[in-house]
């Protein structure tokens, strides 16, 4: 047994030196036949490194909302069953009902209300148009995971007495203060005078949109309903649960409070909804997966071309090396030798291939990674380097069949 | 004297389109160790089949091939790979050497398949490479030999297993007559230390050098004569 086996390694080191050896001297053919793979492995690579960095770019910036956020709202963000008219017609959620729903929820660590508007912001020469601007409660911080890198958000006081104070995100700081400093200066937001309290880290995600917080403003909402609209202004309430699982609880009990607060009779309809980030992750989940097949079937199949380029070019070779296969035979090979020799010469030039399209990859991995959140996974890597196996495998083996089943005296006389 | 191949009424038919082509009819021979025979025959007359069969390339369609006893014309293509590998040695008209490969590599061939391991392998090939004069030419490459080197690179292959049998086709046939003459002259020495030689030509003055010269035509034997008087080259160096 033991014989046996030290004898099937001793054959299958000495084939892979003779399929060393033949791809060697066979350079030029050997490296055209290699780049197949290359490009479908590198096609392959890149692009699952790309759909990933979608993923997670899109999973970062939408959990920069806080996974354990609800937000409850005149409008659905989801809710294909609902006409729109229906959520027109809807009342308005108001400063009160927050602070009535505040009162009576007991569940929640955080609720803030909030509202959006646009501004243009100027400081000295630098502009930003219309900047959105996230109007709300010093509660707001306490219901999301922003950090600061300068400066605070602002105080109770602040936010109740309306005052003229601004925190802005990483990249307005950046376009308004190119060379830092923002903390303590006034800039102008639509004509009014606002101090600088605060600066968010960045995010870094450009998912978002505006809605990313590299890209904002916050203000007091007392001072945007003084300054810039008025109190009728329909609001979100942000609502923050303790952990992921007290999710569905606190859902529940902002249905009920807010029935309640809303003085609704058993038989009506909820006039307001509950927003949760799911819903925009079930949302992009369903794109990403559809780039994801589309990039799969492309990429895939530049891979299943350069397979049959292999498999083409190992059947010319067979054709063309006939007489070496021939004299292989008449000095001893077996059929299994000569089946092992052409199976290994083209797994080598696909793993080699596989390995070349592989350093590509990965830089053109490192050139994603200046948008992307992303670098090439170990899995990946894993991947690759079978996947290329298997396609030297798969395309040698036709060709080196017919090669093994040369017939040695039409072989040696093959001209 | 030991007998290595003994052939009883052997034909080798081939099917072509709906025709029977019977390549040998009837033929029957035997080869006992450290002959040294040369088969002879016009174009036609079966001597290539005979010598695919006596190499173990080829099976017989009727007969019984015996090779040191041992059934052939009942192997398989896996067992008649390992009786060519470990008892045949073949020499071809047009050298038959890996193009790309240098002579000890094309030397040490046979010795991979036949799994022995390298430190025996490399010695071995030196050996075989000393033996026909190329030591000083091992790392050359075929392109990079004459004729008549090419074809001690193919006898040294042939040897390097200590085969029971040196085959050889036409070997001089495609080197002038002076180099041809040389690689008879090693011949010559390999019969005079004990190999068993069988040598397939068409030339009368090649055939000439054999103890013994069996004639085919159509298939059959026309005659199986030992040489009176033997062309010796004698020892070259």
């Amino acid at each position: 047994m033991n014989k046996k086996v030290s004898s099937l390694l001793f054959e299958i080191k000495e084939g892979l030196i003779i399929s060393l050896r033949a791809i060697a001297a066979n350079k030029g053919r050997s490296a055209l036949t290699t780049l197949g793979i290359v490009i479908g492995i590198w096609a392959v690579v890149t692009m699952s490194t790309a759909l990933k960095g979608i993923d997670i770019a899109f999973q970062n910036g939408v959990s920069s909302l806080g996974s354990d956020n609800l937000y409850i709202d005149k409008w659905a963000w989801f809710n294909p069953d609902t006409p729109w008219w229906e959520l027109r017609n809807r009342r308005n959620i108001s400063m009160d009902d927050y602070y009535r729903y505040k009162e009576l929820a007991k569940l929640p660590i955080a609720t803030a209300p909030s509202t959006f508007t646009r501004k243009t912001v100027k400081f000295r020469d630098n502009i930003v148009e219309s900047m959105f601007i996230t109007a709300t409660t010093s509660d707001y911080i306490k219901t999301t995971n922003l950090d600061f890198s300068d400066g605070r958000f602002f105080t109770d006081m602040e936010s109740k007495g309306g005052r003229n104070v601004i925190v802005l995100g990483s990249a307005i700081a950046e376009q308004l203060f190119p060379f830092g400093g923002a903390v303590g200066n006034y800039v102008d937001v639509g004509g009014r005078k606002m101090k600088v309290v605060g600066v968010l880290q960045k995010q870094g995600s450009w998912v978002m949109g505006d809605f990313n917080p590299d890209n904002q403003g916050y203000i007091p909402i007392e001072f945007l309903f003084k300054n810039f609209a008025s109190r009728r202004k329909s609001i979100t309430i942000n609502v923050r649960a303790p952990n992921s699982q007290m999710v569905e609880a606190v859902k529940e009990e902002a249905i009920g409070v807010m029935r309640r607060v809303r003085g609704l009779t058993y038989n009506e309809k909820n006039d307001f909804s509950i927003n949760q980030q799911e819903g925009i992750l079930s949302q992009i989940n369903k794109t990403v997966s559809v780039i994801q097949i589309g990039g799969f079937f492309i990429t895939g199949l530049s891979l299943f071309v350069g397979a049959i380029g292999i498999m083409n070019i190992m059947f010319v070779s067979v054709k063309e090396r006939t007489r070496e296969i021939g004299i292989r035979k008449a000095i001893g090979a077996k059929k299994r030798t000569i089946l092992g020799q052409f199976i290994s010469e083209a797994s080598i030039i696909c793993l080699f291939g596989g390995l070349i399209g592989l350093v590509f990859a990965v830089i053109t991995g490192m050139i994603i990674n200046q948008w992307l959140p992303t670098s090439i996974q170990f899995d990946a890597v894993v991947l690759a380097i079978l996947i290329s196996l298997a396609t030297g495998i798969i395309s040698g083996f036709a060709p080196a069949y017919q090669a093994s089943k040369l017939d040695p005296v039409d072989a040696l006389r093959y001209e | 004297m030991e007998n290595i191949i003994s052939i009883e009424h052997i034909a080798r038919i081939y099917q072509v389109g709906l025709e029977e082509v019977h390549a040998l009819a009837d033929v029957s021979l035997k080869i006992n160790r450290n002959d040294y025979v040369a088969i002879m025959g016009p174009s036609g007359s079966g001597k290539s089949t005979l010598m695919n069969i006596i190499g173990c390339l080829d099976t017989p369609s009727r007969g019984i091939y015996l090779f040191e006893k041992e059934n052939v014309s009942q192997m398989n293509d896996n067992q008649l790979a390992e009786i060519r590998n470990q008892k045949i040695g073949f020499v071809f008209q047009t050298f038959n050497l890996l193009p790309r490969s240098t002579a000890l590599h094309n030397v040490e061939l046979p010795l991979i398949y036949a799994g022995l391991p390298k430190s025996v392998r490399l010695e071995r090939a030196y050996e075989a490479l000393e033996k026909v004069g190329l030591a000083d030419r091992v790392d050359h490459k075929p392109n990079e030999l004459s004729g008549g080197q090419r074809q001690r690179v193919a006898i040294a292959r042939a040897l390097v297993t200590q085969p029971s049998i040196i085959l050889a086709d036409e070997p001089t046939g495609n080197l002038d007559s002076k180099t041809g003459n040389d690689i008879m002259a090693l011949f010559e020495e390999l019969h005079e230390t004990g190999n068993t030689i069988i040598l397939v030509t068409h030339e009368e003055e090649i055939a000439q050098h054999a103890q013994r010269i069996i004639r085919l035509r159509d298939g059959l034997i026309e005659s199986n004569e030992i040489v009176k008087e033997r062309t010796l080259v004698g020892n070259n160096e």
